[in-house]
């Protein structure tokens, strides 16, 4: 069964000349771990917010085409709703947390849903073990380092159990140490859970080992679908999406000459290639 | 030139953030600050315009104790690029928020009018010139805090986060524009998390960590010292690990950048299989 299905998806925001979202049509299957990327102002924050009805619920313009969540047409569809479907996580975790306490904040969704007390409270544990913030729950948000914070708002969309997770760019403000951690929380909640995991991302090197599909955005449209090694091809680089720094290297030695086979994604995968080069 | 003398600090009734830091940055250097979040680089940075004074010791910006100057004095030869562009921007056209500070400085109209043109053009923002800045996306209006800053020409610049939201091709953008900045003869002084961007543009790196200063070098330096960069939350460039993996087969640990190791490798490489030059694809 398709987890998502976007159907001939256009948008142009109220007051804008041209569309930011054109003719997009996309099929994920449940489980999948796709990695959404492209230049900035490709369209790829716009067909998130589309995903959770943010357009056309809070930014107004011409929504056309079809999404289907779970196989149900998210058409006149409250953010709430969709809420149970489809978990939003941002960029920036300060946008997302305002209770005095870890536990406060993941409890808010499920209060607004109007989740029993006792399975309100069996998820919230749930939601803070999946996440590793258990030991937490009764600190400030503020008290929290950059990571903590970003795993407390996951903990908070994972409570309202959604089948699907949309997170755009999550660890921009994240050291990559950090980064790296929330990443693999991401990674582990997907295998483990087999939640659907859409992932907005520019910092390819980090996430690319989990993906098994990632998509290109370039002005509006889908350019490039595919697993990471094919999609980090030569037309990757020309749109100007910022490969892994080892699949670049790649890149560059093919273009010298050399029989580099495909694209490494990993340093591993990096290192092995070159040594069968070498040992050739 | 800015200098750092035994500076401590801590926002009210918090914890310290800044421990007796020492620091030296000429003028024309380009330097990248790294560490992890909360090891009190944006706090340093903060000091630099006047905007945090120390509570003990002592940081002066051209020799000049930044105790006895206003931000707004300051400000004229340190500009500060904040990392949320949304805390910096506030006028109703990019063009307006461009001029808003030359205005202040008491430049004249046709100066104004001619600096935010060369300038919204050098950052590729001239058809927003008359957009509001709350339209743009979030890596345009990083440009447009940027050229809002530039546009007073200060002798020292300094960008908290520049990458940022930004894409490849406008970070690479970002690196050609420091360096021209670099041959101006500006001060460069970056707030970053990002390894990659700094192993590209291999400027000095201080490291910080809680509120210390635990490595000052050139970025291989810092950025191939596995010990230091794990203290600063930080892990290694791509290109440094794969060197790294291959150390056996004799490759210097001083590359970290694709372009070097290209260069490396190609020499490498077809010294291996001279035998059998590589075929066109």
């Amino acid at each position: 069964m398709s987890a998502i299905v976007v159907r001939d998806l256009s948008f142009t925001y109220a007051g804008a000349e041209k569309p930011s979202m054109e003719n997009v049509n996309i099929s994920i299957d449940k489980g999948e771990f796709v990695v959404f990327t492209g230049p900035s102002g490709c369209g790829k924050t716009t067909l998130c917010r589309c995903l959770n009805g943010l357009i056309p619920n809070f930014y107004s313009g011409n929504l056309q085409g079809e999404i289907k969540i779970d196989d149900i047409d998210i058409k006149g569809k409250s953010t709430a709703e969709l809420a149970t479907h489809v978990g939003f996580v941002f960029q920036n975790p300060e946008n997302q947390l305002f209770s005095l306490s870890v536990e406060r904040d993941v409890a808010f969704g499920l209060e607004n849903l109007g989740i029993p007390r006792e399975e309100a409270l069996q998820r919230i544990r749930w939601a803070m073990e999946a996440t590793g913030i258990l030991d937490l729950r009764y600190k400030a948000p503020y008290e929290l380092s950059g990571g903590q914070q970003q795993r407390a708002a996951i903990a908070g969309v994972l409570a309202m159990r959604p089948s699907i997770l949309v997170l755009d760019e999550p660890t921009s403000f994240l050291d990559p140490k950090s980064a790296q951690e929330i990443v693999g929380v991401i990674a582990k909640l997907n295998r483990e859970l087999n939640l659907t995991t859409l992932l907005v991302e520019h910092r390819l090197d980090v996430v690319s080992r989990y993906a098994n599909r990632v998509i290109v955005m370039d002005k509006g449209k889908i350019a490039l679908d595919g697993p990471p090694s094919e999609v980090y091809d030569d037309q990757a680089r020309l749109i100007g999406i910022g490969l892994p720094r080892v699949t670049m290297l790649f890149h560059l030695l093919r273009r010298d000459g050399f029989p580099v086979a495909r694209n490494p994604i990993t340093v591993a995968q990096a290192s092995d290639e070159l040594r069968r080069l070498i040992r050739q | 030139m800015i200098s750092v003398e035994n500076v401590s600090f801590n926002y009210p009734g918090g914890p310290e953030v800044l421990h007796k830091l020492n620091l030296r940055i000429n003028d024309g250097e380009f330097v990248a600050i790294m560490g992890e979040n909360g090891a009190g680089k944006t706090t340093l940075v903060k000091m630099f315009n006047g905007l945090l004074r120390p509570a003990q010791g002592r940081v002066a910006v051209d020799n000049i104790d930044t105790r006895e100057k206003s931000v707004a004095q300051l400000s004229r030869n340190v500009g500060l690029i904040f990392q949320n562009p949304d805390h910096q921007l506030f006028a109703e056209t990019v063009g307006e928020e461009l001029a808003f500070s030359l205005r202040n400085f008491g430049f004249k109209e046709e100066v104004i009018q001619r600096r935010v043109t060369n300038l919204l053009t050098a950052l590729d923002l001239d058809r927003y010139a008359t957009s509001s800045p709350f339209v743009l996306s979030g890596g345009e209006r990083k440009r447009v805090a940027l050229a809002a800053i530039l546009v007073w020409d200060p002798k020292h610049i300094i960008m908290d986060e520049p990458t940022i939201g930004q894409d490849y091709l406008q970070k690479d953008r970002l690196r050609n524009f420091i360096m021209q900045l670099g041959s101006q003869g500006k001060t460069v002084i970056i707030v970053t998390h990002d390894v990659e961007f700094v192993a590209e543009c291999k400027p000095r790196v201080v490291l910080l960590s809680r509120g210390r200063v635990i490595g000052d070098g050139s970025a291989v330096e810092i950025l191939t010292n596995s010990q230091l960069l794990d203290q600063a939350s930080l892990v290694m460039p791509q290109i440094a690990m794969l060197m790294n993996e291959l150390k056996d087969l004799a490759i210097p640990p001083a590359i970290i950048d694709a372009y070097s190791a290209r260069e490396f490798l190609k020499n490498k490489l077809r010294q291996l299989i001279a035998v059998r030059p590589p075929k066109e694809r």
